[in-house]
């Protein structure tokens, strides 16, 4: 797939054409992608509709996510309640959309926070070599060596029950994954021509590392991101799914499905079974959007 | 093959040792003073002077590793705040559960992931391709306490064909005598099999619930490496050689594509220990996840400090046998060692 589209990405940068006429080109690029794999047109919409809900969730609700009325309490969903209420008569639907802004920043923050320290860590060590490789191999060795949620479990109880302790928490678990990563790819890299054309031109070494080398694993970073995205969002729902982190009455997957947990057993399916298909599906959507933006990065690795 | 043994051993001593690093510098980590922690929040000033001392917080940091370390090595994993029972004794009791639990989720999800990866392999773009695909999607996108959940509604609310979730046997039945821990096996030996009935129809649930979550990363990688030595010169040779289709899957490819599943079975095993966390809170099952979420809600650190501590412990093992299981399926890694 990629020896097709290269050359219509050759020509978008070449030509400083006019305004609309790249922006139509890039709209027939996306075309031309999302036509040859539907499925990752499917996900790139199912992330759109996401990110529409995290920016104005609180804004396109129904209902107050907070405002609780007894009166109305364990209704099954109705026109009025479209997923129904939970023990206190609050609105699942609009506590589902409302939690959507919290589940994606904690899991943005979080690759964020991963890809600034993993592959930043791991593009040195795969430069550098040395000693560098050596303490960075084996601080990921030494994370590796925990089973990941009970590392993060331990870290979120050690340095206090926050939503940002839970962000470093998942940041921290994913760390080998992206050293690994960034360093193979910067090892590779490290003799390359355009590499050592850089050094005699007189570039310093870290100047190679942030100008040089850093841009060329980028698409390989942002299909590890996007991978990583769905990893993320159930790691923090775990965490607070057994009470860590995010604090009631805030509405959030994890916790709401623990909340809803206690009526499962009672018949009451729609509390827990609304926000844990939310979750899923988000994770559904960044784990297929991975996949295909892997297959258009790097088609040799497609499984 | 003893040589590759002892090396192994020696790979896994780094590990244990970073292990040992960390869960001592998460406790040192704590915000604030860790003994105002240790104590509660209701504690005196002179309370908390006096944990300070019994926990050694007023020596210095080295001379408290090395008290760490010996408390350790003396199989000491200090007191839960709450209970007042010592951390390794209580480990210790519920560990048979988690790890009950855990192994025959590991069996149910290898027993059905094994031949669905390679049925899909051998059959390529077939019904059953589609299947595995299907399935390794969904399953790595589930949540396991939503799974767990959705079983619990299906089969105990609306069939009524499982038992509540609330442990390892109902209310009617005691536990077999201890022998393994091992509430199926310790029943089978003792000869009571309404308890291994009961015990059994209690762990199903919560057992399936772990086997659709590792279910995922199995089939797919068997899938892969399947299709991979398929297409490999030597399975040409056995095709071409007239043998049956059967021995050239079974005893030609599949031991070789087993080794990049073992592999897989590593990343499998640190999702399952930390899976079995939030199934065990799902099922009210008394393991030590649970003993765990249990001191973690009420601040109570030494639990699930000791809880890191040998769940990191195991998977450092488990590691150390899929390593050693290697060597056994593949002779070359054997010569190496």
């Amino acid at each position: 797939m990629s020896d097709a589209v290269l050359p219509q990405v050759a020509t978008t940068i070449a030509t400083p054409v006019a305004k609309t006429n790249r922006f139509a080109a890039m709209l027939s690029h996306a075309h031309y992608v999302i036509s040859g794999n539907p499925v990752t047109g499917f996900a790139f919409a199912l992330l759109i509709l996401i990110v529409i809900a995290a920016l104005f969730g609180p804004w396109l609700v129904p209902h107050d996510p907070l405002a609780s009325n007894t009166a109305v309490a364990l209704k099954p969903p109705s026109l009025q309640h479209w997923f129904g209420t939970d023990q206190l008569g609050r609105d699942v639907f609009s506590r589902v959309i409302v939690a959507t802004r919290l589940d994606l920043f904690i899991s943005v923050a979080s690759v964020a926070l991963v890809f600034l320290m993993g592959g930043i860590a791991g593009i040195a060590s795969g430069f550098f070599l040395g000693w560098t490789d050596r303490i960075v191999g084996r601080i990921s060795d030494t994370i590796m060596a925990f089973p990941l949620f009970v590392l993060a479990m331990g870290i979120v109880a050690a340095l206090g029950n926050t939503v940002q302790n839970i962000i470093l928490a998942t940041a921290i678990v994913n760390f080998p994954l992206y050293v690994r990563v960034a360093r193979a790819e910067a090892n590779v890299r490290r003799e390359a021509g355009f590499v050592q054309a850089a050094r005699l031109s007189g570039n310093g070494e870290f100047r190679i590392l942030f100008g040089h080398i850093l841009p060329n694993i980028m698409p390989i970073m942002i299909v590890q991101m996007s991978l990583t995205m769905g990893y993320a969002i159930l790691n923090a729902a775990g965490l607070s799914f057994i009470g860590l982190g995010v604090r009631p009455p805030t509405p959030e997957w994890g916790i709401m499905v623990a909340e809803g947990a206690a009526f499962m057993v009672s018949g009451e399916w729609w509390i827990a079974l609304f926000p844990g298909a939310a979750l899923m599906l988000a994770v559904f959507c960044f784990n297929l959007l991975g996949d295909g933006l892997r297959d258009i990065v790097d088609p040799s690795r497609r499984t | 093959m003893l040589g590759m043994i002892t090396r192994r051993l020696m790979f896994a001593i780094p590990s244990l040792i970073g292990v040992v690093i960390v869960t001592f510098l998460l406790t040192r980590a704590l915000p604030g003073d860790p003994a105002a922690y240790f104590a509660g929040p209701a504690a005196t000033k002179e309370a908390v002077e006096q944990i300070r001392k019994k926990l050694g917080l007023d020596k210095s940091l080295p001379e408290q590793f090395s008290r760490y370390v010996a408390d350790l090595s003396r199989g000491d994993l200090g007191s839960s705040l709450t209970t007042g029972q010592p951390v390794a004794t209580e480990i210790k009791n519920r560990l048979p559960a988690s790890a009950e639990l855990t192994l025959l989720g590991l069996l149910i999800s290898m027993s059905i992931a094994l031949p669905l990866g390679i049925l899909a392999a051998t059959r390529p773009n077939s019904w059953i391709d589609h299947l595995c695909r299907l399935t390794t999607t969904a399953g790595v996108s589930l949540p396991v306490f939503f799974t767990g959940l959705l079983l619990v509604y299906v089969f105990y609310y609306l069939l009524g064909w499982s038992p509540a979730p609330l442990g390892r046997l109902d209310v009617f039945t005691s536990a077999p005598p201890h022998v393994t821990g091992f509430y199926l096996i310790d029943s089978l030996i003792a000869g009571q099999f309404e308890t291994f009935r009961s015990a059994f129809s209690q762990l199903l649930l919560p057992a399936a619930t772990l086997a659709i979550f590792s279910l995922a990363p199995i089939a797919r990688m068997t899938r892969a490496s399947m299709l991979a030595v398929l297409a490999s010169e030597f399975v040409r040779t056995a095709v071409a050689s007239g043998l049956s289709r059967f021995t050239v899957i079974v005893t030609y490819a599949f031991r070789n594509a087993m080794l990049p599943v073992i592999t897989t079975l590593s990343m499998v095993f640190s999702f399952l220990l930390g899976a079995n966390v939030l199934v065990e809170k799902v099922f009210a099952w008394p393991g030590i996840g649970s003993y765990a979420v249990e001191a973690l809600i009420a601040s109570d650190f030494a639990p699930v400090q000791g809880f890191v501590l040998t769940m990191a412990v195991m998977y450092v093992v488990l590691n150390l046998i899929i390593d050693i299981l290697y060597g056994v399926i593949d002779p070359r890694v054997r010569l190496e060692g």
